[in-house]
C-alpha cells in the first residue's frame, strides 16, 4: 500500500508545523522521515495516521490512491508505534496484542480461538511469545517496544507508522533493535514510515530518507544520495560532520587539475573531516596551511583538531590511526590540508 | 589515633541496628527508618488505637448478652441499615460522578475552571451543620427544589433520601481530589493507541481509562464512603431523626450518651467500627487487586 501526502499544511497557534509537505513512500518501501526536534516529522506522521488533521483547506492524504484525509484513525488501518511504547499497563503482554481483535465490532471480530491464535503467532514474529503473561511493568525497554510493534501488527494494517521507535532506549539496545527492524521489514514487506531524529539510524535502515527542517522536506533521497549529494547546507550539516570553511581560505587548497577558482568569492564551502587529507608541510606543494591543536585517538579512528593559519578557523580532519603513526604528529605541528571533495551551494561556485 | 587502629565502620553501629538490617536482608540505603518507624506507631497509637480501644473496653465490662441486646435492638439494627446504606450508595454515586467533574476539571479548559475547582472542596470547608440547614431549606417541601419535587412524590427531607443526599453533598471532594490528579498524569498516547487499534470512544474509556484509573477512584470511594458514615452534623438537620425510619447511627449513639448510657453508647460504636473497618479492608484489597499490574 503506497502512501501519499500533497501540500500538508499545519499550524498549532502561532507556530507552523508543516508549511507545504508533500510526501511520497512507494509500496512495501521503509522510509525513514529525519529531523531536527521541531521540524515538523512527528506532526506529519500524526497527520498520516490520523491522530492530527491537517489545516482544513491544505492537502490530501492518499493510501493506495484512496483518501483518506477525512478518515479517523481508527478507520485507516494504520499501526502506529509511540515513542514511549504507550502499552495498557493493565493488561498482559497478550491481552494487549489481542485489544485491536477484541474491540472489533462482533460480525467483524475472529473468534476467541482465532485471536489467542493470531497475538502468540505475532508475539513469536517479535520473539516474545514466552512472555505473554507477563504485564508490560516487567518487561525491558527493548521487549516493550517489540510488543507495541506487535500490537500495531495485530489488526493486520495496510501501512506501519513508527514515532521515534527506538528514541527512549539505550544506545546498544537501539542498534540491536534497529537492525532487527530491518529483517523485520524485509520479512513482512509492509510499507513503513519511521521518524527519528538519528541520523545514523536513518541511513542504515531506511531504503529511502525525507530529511525536514523548519516544516518543510530538505531533501529526498536513499542513504547514498543524501549523504553524498546533500540538497543543502542543512543536510550537510545534518547528515555527519562537516567543516564549513570560507572559500578563499581555500585558494590552492584543491588538489591539482581542479577548476581555478575566483579568490574573492565569499562562498562557503562544505568538507566532511574524512574527505580532507594530510600532510607533512615540508613536503611542498599546494594546500592549506594548519596547526594541530588537538589529537583525538581513541576510536576507531583519528580525529585532529587543527586551526588554518590563514583564517584562524577551525577544521576537524578524520584519519586512518595507521595514517596518524606514519605523520607522526605531535601539537603545534604544521600540517597542509588538501580536500579530495567538497561542496558549495553557491551557484557559481559550482565544483 | 592511626586510621588503621579505628574499629571497622560496620561495628560501629548499635547492635539493634544491625539485627534489624540483617532481618530485613539488605541495608536500607535510607537512613532513619527505626526513628521514623518508631515515631509512626506512636502517633498512630496515640491518637487513633488509644481512643478507639477505650471504646472495646468499655464495652468489655458489658456482658455478651447484654451487647448483644442492645446491639440487637430493631432500632439499633434500622441505624445500621440505614448508615450502612446510604453510605455505600453515596460513596457510589460520588465515585461515578466525582469522576465526571474530575474529568472535565481535566479535559476541557473553559473559563471559571479555576473557580469550579475551588468549588469542589466547598463541602470540606463548610461547617456541616450549615450545610444541612441549607440542604433541609432547599428539599423540604416548600424549599427552593423541594417544591418543584413534591408534586412529583418524591420527598426528600425529613426521608432515606435527605440523609443519602446530605452524605452525598460531603464526600464530592474525596473522589475528585484522588482522580484528578491521576487522570493528569495519564498520557494522551494510550488513548491514542486505542484509537488506532480501531476502538471507539466508548470502548477506550471502558476499557483503558477506567480500568488504569480504578485504584485511585477506589481510594476516593472509601474515604467518601468513611466520611459519610461518621458523618453527623449536617445529616441530623435534613433527615428528621425518626426512630426506625431516619435516625443515623451516631445519632443513636448521642442519644444514648444524653442518657448516661455509655455502655450501650460504645457497643454501637464498636459494632460499627468492626464493620467499617472489615469493609474498608476489602475496599483495601479490592484496590490491590486493581492496581495488581503494578511492577513486582
Amino acid at each position: 500500500m503506497s502512501i501519499e501526502a500533497h501540500s500538508l499544511y499545519k499550524k498549532f497557534g502561532a507556530y507552523t508545523a508543516l508549511d507545504g509537505v508533500d510526501l511520497n513512500v512507494p509500496q512495501g518501501k521503509l522510509v525513514a522521515v529525519l529531523g531536527p526536534s521541531g521540524s515538523g516529522k512527528t506532526t506529519l506522521l500524526r497527520i498520516i495516521a490520523g491522530l492530527e488533521f491537517a489545516d482544513p483547506g491544505s492537502g490530501r492524504v492518499l493510501f493506495h490512491g484512496d483518501d483518506v484525509t477525512d478518515l479517523p484513525a481508527g478507520k485507516r488501518r494504520v499501526g502506529f508505534v509511540f515513542q514511549h511504547y504507550a502499552l495498557f499497563r493493565h493488561m498482559s503482554v497478550f491481552e494487549n496484542v489481542a485489544f485491536g481483535l477484541r474491540v472489533r465490532r462482533r460480525r467483524d471480530r475472529p473468534s476467541r480461538e482465532a485471536i489467542a491464535e493470531r497475538a502468540h503467532r505475532l508475539l513469536e514474529l517479535v520473539q516474545l511469545d514466552g512472555l505473554a503473561g507477563r504485564f508490560p511493568s516487567q518487561l525491558s525497554g527493548g521487549e516493550r517496544q517489540r510488543v507495541a510493534l506487535a500490537r500495531a501488527l495485530a489488526v493486520e494494517p495496510k501501512v506501519l507508522l513508527l514515532d521515534e521507535p527506538f528514541g527512549a532506549l539505550d544506545a546498544r539496545v537501539r542498534k540491536d533493535l534497529r537492525r532487527w527492524l530491518r529483517r523485520f521489514h524485509d520479512e513482512i514487506q509492509l510499507t513503513t514510515i519511521f521518524v527519528t531524529h538519528d541520523q545514523e539510524e536513518a541511513l542504515e535502515i531506511a531504503d529511502e530518507v525525507v530529511i525536514m527542517n523548519k516544516a518543510h522536506v530538505e531533501q529526498v533521497g536513499t542513504p547514498q544520495q543524501v549523504y553524498d549529494r546533500p540538497a543543502s547546507p542543512f543536510v550537510y550539516q545534518f547528515l555527519g560532520n562537516v567543516n564549513v570553511l570560507r572559500a578563499p581560505a581555500l585558494a590552492g587548497a584543491r588538489r591539482r587539475g581542479g577548476p581555478a577558482e575566483d579568490p574573492n568569492t565569499e562562498g562557503q564551502i562544505y568538507v566532511r573531516p574524512h574527505d580532507i587529507e594530510v600532510s607533512p608541510h615540508d613536503a611542498g606543494g599546494s594546500g592549506l596551511s594548519a596547526i594541530v591543536r588537538h589529537i583525538h585517538a581513541a576510536g576507531p579512528h583519528a580525529r585532529l583538531l587543527l586551526e588554518q593559519v590563514q583564517t584562524r578557523e577551525q577544521v576537524e580532519v578524520e584519519i586512518s590511526r595507521s595514517e596518524l603513526a606514519d605523520l607522526d604528529l605531535g601539537v603545534n605541528d604544521l600540517v597542509r590540508l588538501r580536500l579530495r571533495q567538497s561542496h558549495s551551494f553557491d551557484e557559481d561556485y559550482a565544483i | 589515633m592511626s586510621p588503621t587502629a579505628l574499629p571497622p565502620r560496620r561495628g560501629t553501629y548499635p547492635p539493634s541496628f544491625r539485627t534489624m538490617s540483617s532481618a530485613r536482608s539488605s541495608r536500607s540505603i535510607l537512613p532513619g527508618f527505626g526513628l521514623s518507624l518508631g515515631f509512626t506507631l506512636a502517633y498512630l497509637g496515640l491518637i487513633v488505637l488509644v481512643p478507639l480501644s477505650a471504646a472495646f473496653l468499655k464495652t468489655a465490662g458489658m456482658g455478651l448478652h447484654e451487647f448483644a441486646a442492645v446491639v440487637a435492638s430493631p432500632r439499633v439494627v434500622a441505624a445500621y441499615k440505614l448508615s450502612f446504606g446510604a453510605s455505600l450508595a453515596a460513596g457510589f454515586v460520588n465515585m461515578v460522578f466525582g469522576l465526571v467533574v474530575a474529568w472535565v476539571l481535566v479535559r476541557y479548559p473553559f473559563p471559571g475552571r479555576k473557580l469550579v475547582d475551588a468549588l469542589v472542596d466547598l463541602p470540606f470547608a463548610l461547617p456541616t451543620a450549615v450545610a444541612g440547614i441549607a440542604l433541609t431549606s432547599l428539599y423540604s417541601s416548600n424549599g427552593w427544589v423541594g417544591r418543584w419535587l413534591a408534586p412529583l412524590g418524591i420527598r426528600v427531607a425529613f426521608t432515606w433520601t435527605g440523609v443519602f443526599v446530605a452524605l452525598t453533598f460531603i464526600g464530592l471532594p474525596f473522589v475528585v481530589r484522588t482522580v484528578q490528579p491521576v487522570l493528569q498524569e495519564l498520557e494522551p498516547d494510550i488513548e491514542e493507541a486505542s484509537s488506532t487499534l480501531g476502538a471507539n470512544r466508548l470502548q477506550t474509556i471502558v476499557r483503558i481509562l477506567i480500568p488504569q484509573l480504578m485504584p485511585s477512584l477506589l481510594t476516593g470511594f472509601a474515604l467518601a464512603f468513611a466520611r459519610a458514615l461518621g458523618e453527623y452534623g449536617s445529616v441530623v438537620f435534613i433527615s428528621g431523626n425518626m426512630p426506625m425510619r431516619t435516625e443515623i447511627v451516631p445519632l443513636l449513639i448521642i442519644t444514648k450518651l444524653e442518657q448516661y448510657d455509655y455502655r450501650g453508647a460504645t457497643a454501637i460504636a464498636v459494632v460499627m467500627l468492626v464493620s467499617s473497618f472489615v469493609l474498608l479492608l476489602l475496599i483495601n484489597l479490592l484496590q490491590k487487586w486493581s492496581r495488581r499490574y503494578h511492577a513486582i
